[in-house]
């Protein structure tokens, strides 16, 4: 049996693999975008005594690696008598971490926001909370949105990190398939090419975006 | 935590200053180099150039890691685990710098370049006295950003048995048995040195800003 035929006797294996990876992707994106918006709308908040811890722990975040963020909660909460499993504790790293980098490019979108808008808006009577929902956030999420597909390719790559605390995914399978057949560079490059397509797909999808965005007239404010 | 261990912790910091000081320096070059190559448009090197940028930029360094330590003696290659560290990091960030020495290629004026060649300088006199020492300036606050995702990503190099910054907290707390000190010093290590790198990045972008006027 050649190396690729045993591969393609194991596609369960990187099937398995590659739906843990996208479970744990989605999950942890989806919620790092809640977190991130969240964030966006407590800086919004004139409430300076929040705001400044806030951009501490953004900055503080965007300094770290992100696996040592994923060691602290694994190996470091139990400390606290807080036990997370390892699944659990990659995709809370996972959310937090990104969630800050949403957060931050948010607010660098938020900063260049023309405040004629958000005039228009209190006069017409807009309360806070639907002014945030209705005006602010659509137009920075699709102004942002280049810079978003780029941060998404990032927690794509993270997640491989999680193989170090012995989460199961993609390249947990690959190595472990690489281990029981001796075949470790055919199982890499299946692997490898996984993540590209996924990644390729993603930058797919966001160009389809900008052209939803600019019929909508999100492009010229 | 004892002297053993803060002494562990420094060697553990000390690896991955210098693996990630050796990869910053070969792929800043190395980047540079692909940039003029791909700038050059030779036909078929150019698609693979690109295919090879796609990949990499998607490929997880860990994944990349794993790949070229496992896959290296398969093809008779008996890399040492530094060496195939190294390699995985170089790879990754050249793909990236060689888009950022690409952008400043073809952001550079024109009226310099035209005003140049009515001086009569060669091609290779141009691109050595104009427009590196003022590409060198324009892409710093680039560069100096992907240094610190490098070094971000550095910690994937432990998944091959290099003991780095991160890696050694495990080996500290299998003998304390209190993971949390060594692996909260770890993050202020990394905090100070990514720290530093974002307080340079500032320097360069108003340097840059000043040519840029």
């Amino acid at each position: 049996m050649s190396n690729w035929e045993i591969l393609w006797s194991a596609r369960d294996q990187f099937w398995s693999g590659f739906l843990s990876t996208m479970e744990i992707f989605g999950l942890s994106v989806s919620a790092a975008f809640v977190i991130g918006c969240g964030m966006l709308y407590l800086l919004e908040g004139s409430r300076p005594r929040l705001t400044v811890p806030l951009r501490v722990f953004i900055d503080g975040m965007r300094m770290l690696p992100f696996l040592i963020l994923a060691y602290l909660l694994y190996y470091g909460l139990p400390a606290f008598d807080i036990r997370l499993d390892a699944w659990w504790s990659g995709v809370g790293a996972l959310a937090v971490y990104h969630g800050c980098y949403f957060a931050e490019i948010f607010r660098g979108a938020r900063l260049t926001f023309p405040p004629g808008q958000v005039e228009a808006a209190k006069a017409h009577g807009f309360t806070k909370g639907k002014m945030f929902f209705r005006l602010i956030l659509p137009q920075i999420v699709m102004q942002t949105r280049p810079l978003l597909g780029n941060q998404l390719i990032y927690a794509l790559k993270d997640t491989a990190f999680l193989v170090i605390i012995t989460v199961r995914e993609l390249t947990a399978a690959a190595n472990s398939l690489s281990g029981t057949y001796f075949i470790p560079t055919e199982a890499f490059i299946v692997v490898i090419g996984f993540y590209w397509a996924v990644s390729v797909v993603m930058e797919i999808i966001i160009k389809q975006c900008g052209r939803f965005s600019a019929k909508r007239g999100f492009d010229h404010v | 935590m004892n002297a053993s261990a803060w002494q562990m912790l420094l060697e553990g910091a000390w690896t991955t200053v210098w693996i990630s000081g050796v990869s910053i320096a070969l792929g800043v070059t190395a980047g540079l180099i692909l940039a003029l190559i791909r700038i050059a448009r030779i036909p078929v090197v150019d698609q693979i150039l690109v295919l090879y940028i796609s990949l990499a930029r998607a490929t997880p360094l860990v994944t990349l890691a794993l790949f070229i330590f496992l896959s290296a003696p398969t093809f008779g290659l008996n890399l040492d685990r530094n060496v195939a560290g190294i390699l995985a990091l170089t790879l990754n960030t050249t793909a990236f710098n060689a888009e950022i020495w690409r952008s400043a290629f073809r952001n550079f004026s024109r009226e310099q370049r035209e005003a140049a060649m009515a001086a009569g300088m060669t091609p290779w006199v141009t691109f050595r006295r104009i427009m590196l020492p003022q590409m060198m300036i324009t892409s710093l606050p680039g560069l100096i950003n992907e240094m610190s995702f490098l070094i971000k990503g550095s910690p994937a190099i432990a998944v091959i048995g290099i003991v780095d910054l991160t890696r050694v907290t495990n080996r500290i707390s299998a003998v304390t048995y209190e993971p949390l000190p060594p692996i909260l010093v770890a993050c202020a290590l990394y905090m100070a040195a990514i720290g530093c790198l974002v307080w340079l990045q500032r320097l360069a972008e108003r340097r840059a800003n000043r040519l840029a006027t």
